[in-house]
């Protein structure tokens, strides 16, 4: 969040770009994205055959390759891509490539000004951060985590071949969790999904230790207890213990470094939540079949959804907000275990503003967008929006959109929301 | 002699069987609903009486499904033998004047001759199953002691009736049986496969309600 | 009578070191487990009820097949395996278990065809997977389907294709079309797209030309699609069929996840019908799921609507007559019979319906993870299917000589017993068809 205190907060509307004005080198553009702080609009620009380019703010970027894919800003602004020139692939930062180059490139994660990408090379697969690559690669790699400090990496690895349907050695266990390319003593069936502590020094992941076995696993040693499933753990930021929905008897509870935490009553149970201090453990789950809602310390709302989704708990860990899905295939956004009105196509991931006290939440209705803060509309909808962001003071809201070909980005006070949405 | 064991078997014995036969019943059901509660909450979610009743509906009909056009011979003794099989007991003059006795109801009753005759066609079916346990390989391969157990409980009041009825063999010796076998009938319905009188309702429903509901599709 | 003895043991190395570590006791254990835990009501009504009339008999490809061998009915099947499961209260040896695995993974479909002959409403495909479940939990399951399973654990998808091999067949099969169609795209993580177009993985492995058609097509009708980069791109479940109930849940979750992390309005999905079955039926069960957290577009309902819309127009249709193979998992599994129809007869000039056909027809007996128990039960699929082969024998004489058959696993089947009985027929996607003959107004001119 202190990347976000240095933008310009003045209220207002500044048209950033005309995207109707594009190069005449430029056979397409693609998918449109917005930096964070809404000064720039970028895509990928294909120039010629087989050559593509980026486009920032109407400027074509000088340097050409034969693919461009996956681009993203970075949190403070760097436009990252994936890119290919003579079948080796690189990430390009603001159009330039890295030095090195690699076999395969995707799923580039940031985390505190790093940024990391899964790599194949020579057809060995680990990671690659700030372009340096692990020193240890390994037969296959995959289910990737950047710790929020930027400083780690882990995934999940295969420590060795395997013939073709060689049941048995992997049921022996051929992976292991690999954290920054030091692979974990421990084997297993399985391990999915690596968590990082606030501060990096600790990792958690799911393991499936036999067909049946399931628990979690940190800093390579197992919990002491198995389970029939589990699913992703989280850190407590407050004192680093390990929570993780875990399955039995048919129920899912919630554990605690391998103890139960909240008794097994939940038809499902996943993407718990910590607040800031570590006193409030939010998740979605669902009380009985073909009911999904939002609970905190294992209490659920009664409002009830098809499914839920988007999670968002306020710094304080007091409110929550979330996305449930309707009977009738739409979305409502659910706030304190109430619904705003208003039922959109799709519903991104609601924002809480820095003190909690607001709500701002990007949504769809046909082919308009607009964003809504504590359900209500600002003045206009747009083509397209881009995720909303809360000013430090939480007094207003950055708009980063698309209407009729141009991009603007506009700071509107908390208390121009104001239509029915 | 045979008065006092009539007696008996009608009256204390026939309580028995009827209260077999009820409290049976309701615990069938209730343990199976709370069992269902408990472990099978997303198949109770399906059910809809919508669906349910559809299917119920159409497998009523003789021939009204694939299953039913498939095999003609047994679609028609099923259904000849279900509906003798219920009307007989409730409608027969005799028994008419038991229900009368016992539990001061008074309904119409069947013609001795008409009820002779869907008796008859009882048995027949009876052997007709019987029949069908022996000699046709894919029932036989499936039939245990537990089947010929149950269609013997099935036709034994009926035969033995007919039996009393005609005063073939010793009419005191059968009416006995018959009222045992009878009773026995009753009491067995909750933990036979004769269950099937009782839950199969819910299953067709069920399994209508998953195909109609969820697969949109008849089950039919 | 005398009774049929099991006679027809197939070696497979899965199911032998499965058996081979069993004791007794784990056995009894574990049988209990499953049925106290796992089951309820349902199977209990099923086993206290069925009257054992032997009408579902006729329901079955695998009875009929092999001339009215009793110990292929679905409830010789039952009798052989579950039954005596529950009255035995699990004391059965590894031999048994053996025969039950093999009988419930590779001589049953679990295509639910016999629901249309039982009275009493008796699943017995339900039946039947639950008796594979207990098979898994004791850990005799035939070596290839196990194998799917594990690559579905460890790589999200059920052909161990690796992440980055993944993206290259996609940026591989665009490139490819762009020769065909200069602008064409497969836009990847596109967020807020209307489509996610979800396969399974041997189109990527074995048969990337469906990514290309399919990109074509979506691109023709001018959709406004997406394809994801990371996991959850493939909608296979061939864990729902081994038994493994927890991996299943897994795959589900990651594939509707990254549906909604892409925040797409729906997911359409090639044509596969046990992915389709894991969507609707069994995977979103698992996890709580009571409907489609995200829409699901079987392709030929997507195919359907791009034909009704105009969205897509064909250019010629198929001479001469076709005939349409119904997928159970589509059709008797979510009723698209009348929305194929539709597409078939925009398509081709003439169709002749196979007998029986729509929610009635016969499975291709590759289905229910059956062709994915691999080559040593090659031949239990295609004997067991000569209601199949006579079927398109019959059609064939008719003058048909293809037949459309939009599920991956019918393909499979399909393709060897017309092999091995010399049929003739050739077997095509829908989406080949359309792909092939389709209006094509942003290609290039030839």
């Amino acid at each position: 969040m202190s990347e976000k205190t240095g933008w310009n907060w003045e209220s207002g509307e500044k048209t950033v770009q005309d995207l109707s004005k594009t190069s005449e080198e430029v056979r397409w553009l693609e998918e449109w994205h917005a930096s964070p702080d809404g000064e720039k609009i970028a895509c990928v620009a294909c120039t010629d055959d087989a050559e593509f380019s980026f486009v920032v703010n109407g400027e074509v970027m000088e340097n050409r390759f034969e693919k461009a894919i996956c681009p993203k800003f970075t949190p403070d602004g760097r436009l990252a891509a994936l890119v290919s020139l003579d079948m080796e692939w690189t990430v390009a930062e603001d159009g330039n490539a890295w030095e090195e180059t690699y076999g395969f490139l995707w799923d580039m994660q940031f985390g505190n000004g790093s940024l990391s990408v899964g790599v194949q090379q020579d057809m060995q697969y680990g990671m690659v951060v700030n372009g340096t690559i692990w020193d240890e690669l390994f037969e296959n790699a995959n289910s990737f985590a950047l710790s929020p400090c930027g400083k780690h990496s882990a995934a999940a690895v295969q420590v060795q071949a395997l013939a073709q349907a060689d049941i048995f050695t992997f049921q022996d266990g051929v992976f292991s969790l690999a954290v920054d390319g030091k692979v974990w003593d421990m084997r297993a069936m399985n391990f999915w999904t690596p968590v990082f502590s606030n501060e990096g020094g600790h990792v958690a992941c799911q393991a499936r230790k036999s067909l049946y076995d399931y628990t979690i696993a940190v800093d390579g040693k197992f919990w002491s207890k198995d389970f029939a499933c589990v699913w992703e753990p989280s850190f407590n930021p407050a004192d680093g213990s390990v929570v993780a929905p875990v399955r039995m008897n048919g129920k899912w509870g919630m554990a605690k470094d391998g103890e139960i935490l909240w008794q097994p009553q939940f038809t499902q149970l996943w993407q718990q939540q910590y607040s800031q201090d570590g006193k409030t453990l939010w998740a979605i789950c669902s009380p009985k079949y073909g009911k999904f809602t939002v609970c905190r310390d294992a209490k659920p709302w009664d409002c009830g959804y098809l499914s839920v989704t988007d999670l968002s708990v306020s710094p304080d860990g007091n409110r929550a907000a979330a996305v449930g899905r309707t009977p009738d295939k739409g979305y409502n956004v659910i706030v304190d275990g109430t619904a705003w009105n208003g039922r959109y196509d799709m519903i991104w991931k609601p924002i809480f503003s820095d003190n909690g006290s607001n709500v701002a939440v990007k949504v769809k209705k046909g082919e308009r967008y607009n964003v809504l803060v504590d359900g209500k509309a600002c003045k206009e909808d747009f083509d397209m929006v881009f995720d909303p962001v809360f000013s430090p003071d939480g007094t207003s809201v950055l708009i980063k959109g698309i209407q009729g070909g141009v991009y603007k980005r506009i700071v509107a006070p908390v208390a121009d929301f104001r239509k029915e949405a | 002699m045979f008065n006092e064991i009539y007696e008996l078997v009608t009256g204390p014995l026939a309580w028995i069987g009827w209260g077999i036969f009820l409290l049976g019943s309701v615990y069938k059901l209730a343990s199976l609903w709370s069992l269902a509660k408990k472990k099978d909450t997303s198949s109770i979610y399906y059910t809809k009486a919508k669906f349910g009743l559809r299917s119920i509906a159409q497998w009523s009909l003789p021939f009204g499904t694939l299953g039913w056009r498939e095999t003609p011979s047994v679609t028609v003794v099923t259904f000849v033998f279900h509906i003798c099989l219920i009307l007989v007991p409730i409608f027969l003059s005799a028994h008419v004047i038991l229900w009368e006795e016992w539990f001061g109801v008074s309904i119409p009753a069947l013609p001795n001759h008409v009820a002779d005759v869907m008796t008859l066609l009882v048995i027949a079916g009876g052997t007709f199953f019987a029949w069908r346990r022996f000699s046709v390989p894919e029932v036989a391969f499936v039939t245990s002691g537990h089947d010929w157990f149950v269609l013997g409980v099935v036709v034994a009041p009926f035969l033995t009736g007919f039996l009393a009825y005609h005063q073939i063999f010793n009419y005191e010796v059968m009416i006995v049986l018959h009222v045992i076998t009878g009773i026995a009938w009753l009491a067995l319905i909750p933990f036979t496969r004769l269950s099937h009188m009782l839950v199969s309702w819910y299953s067709r429903a069920y399994i209508g309600s998953e195909f109609q509901g969820v697969r949109h599709c008849k089950d039919w | 009578m005398k009774k049929p003895v099991f006679d027809r043991k197939i070696e497979d190395i899965g199911l032998e070191t499965g058996t081979s570590r069993l004791t007794p006791e784990k056995i009894q254990e574990t049988i209990q487990n499953v049925l106290a835990s796992e089951t309820g009501a349902k199977l209990k009504v099923y086993h206290d009820t069925c009257v054992r009339c032997g009408l579902c008999s006729k329901a079955c490809h695998y009875y009929v097949s092999h001339d009215g061998d009793p110990t292929y009915s679905p409830v010789g099947k039952v009798v052989q395996t579950m039954a005596v499961m529950i009255d035995k209260k699990g004391k059965v040896d590894a031999d048994f278990i053996y025969r039950a695995a093999q009988i419930a993974y590779t001589e049953c479909n679990l295509c639910r065809r016999c629901i249309h002959y039982c009275p009493l409403g008796i699943d017995t495909g339900y039946i039947m997977s639950m008796v594979r479940r207990i098979c898994h939990k004791l850990g005799v399951t035939p070596q290839y389907i196990q194998d799917t399973a594990h690559s579905h654990s460890a790589t999200m998808n059920q052909m161990w294709v690796k992440d980055d091999e993944w993206i290259d067949s996609l940026l591989w099969q665009e490139e490819e079309a762009r020769d065909e169609f200069p602008d064409m795209r497969i836009p990847l993580d596109k967020e807020g797209a209307d489509i996610m177009y979800s396969v399974i993985a041997p189109e990527p492995k074995f048969r990337t030309h469906l990514i290309y058609q399919a990109g074509a097509i979506m691109h023709e009708a001018g959709a406004d699609w997406t394809m994801p980069t990371l996991h959850g791109w493939d909608n296979s479940d061939m864990a729902m069929f081994s038994g493994d109930f927890e991996i299943m849940g897994r795959l589900k979750r990651d594939h509707f996840e990254r549906a909604q992390k892409l925040k797409v309005n729906r997911i359409v999905m090639g044509e596969c019908g046990h992915a389709f079955r894991s969507v609707y039926d069994q995977g979103n069960r698992w996890l709580g799921w009571a409907d489609y957290p995200v829409e699901v577009v079987h392709s030929v309902e997507y195919f359907a609507d791009l034909l009704r819309t105009g969205k897509i127009k064909m250019a010629q249709k198929v001479k001469g007559p076709i005939t349409i193979q119904d997928p159970c998992n589509i059709i008797r599994g979510r009723g698209l019979m009348e929305d194929l129809r539709y597409v078939a007869h925009a398509i081709a000039d003439e169709v002749i319906e196979m007998t029986p056909s729509l929610e009635h027809n016969y499975c291709c007996a590759a289905g229910g993870g059956v062709i994915n128990c691999g080559p040593p039960f090659k031949n239990v699929r295609v004997n067991g299917n000569k209601a199949k082969a006579d079927q398109l024998r019959r059609v064939k004489e008719q003058g048909v000589d293809l037949c459309l058959c939009p599920c991956h696993n019918c393909h499979g089947g399909l393709e060897d017993i017309i092999h091995s009985n010399e049929l003739g027929i050739d077997l095509k996607f829908i989406g080949d068809i359309i792909y092939a003959n389709m209006v094509k107004t942003k290609a290039v001119e030839e």
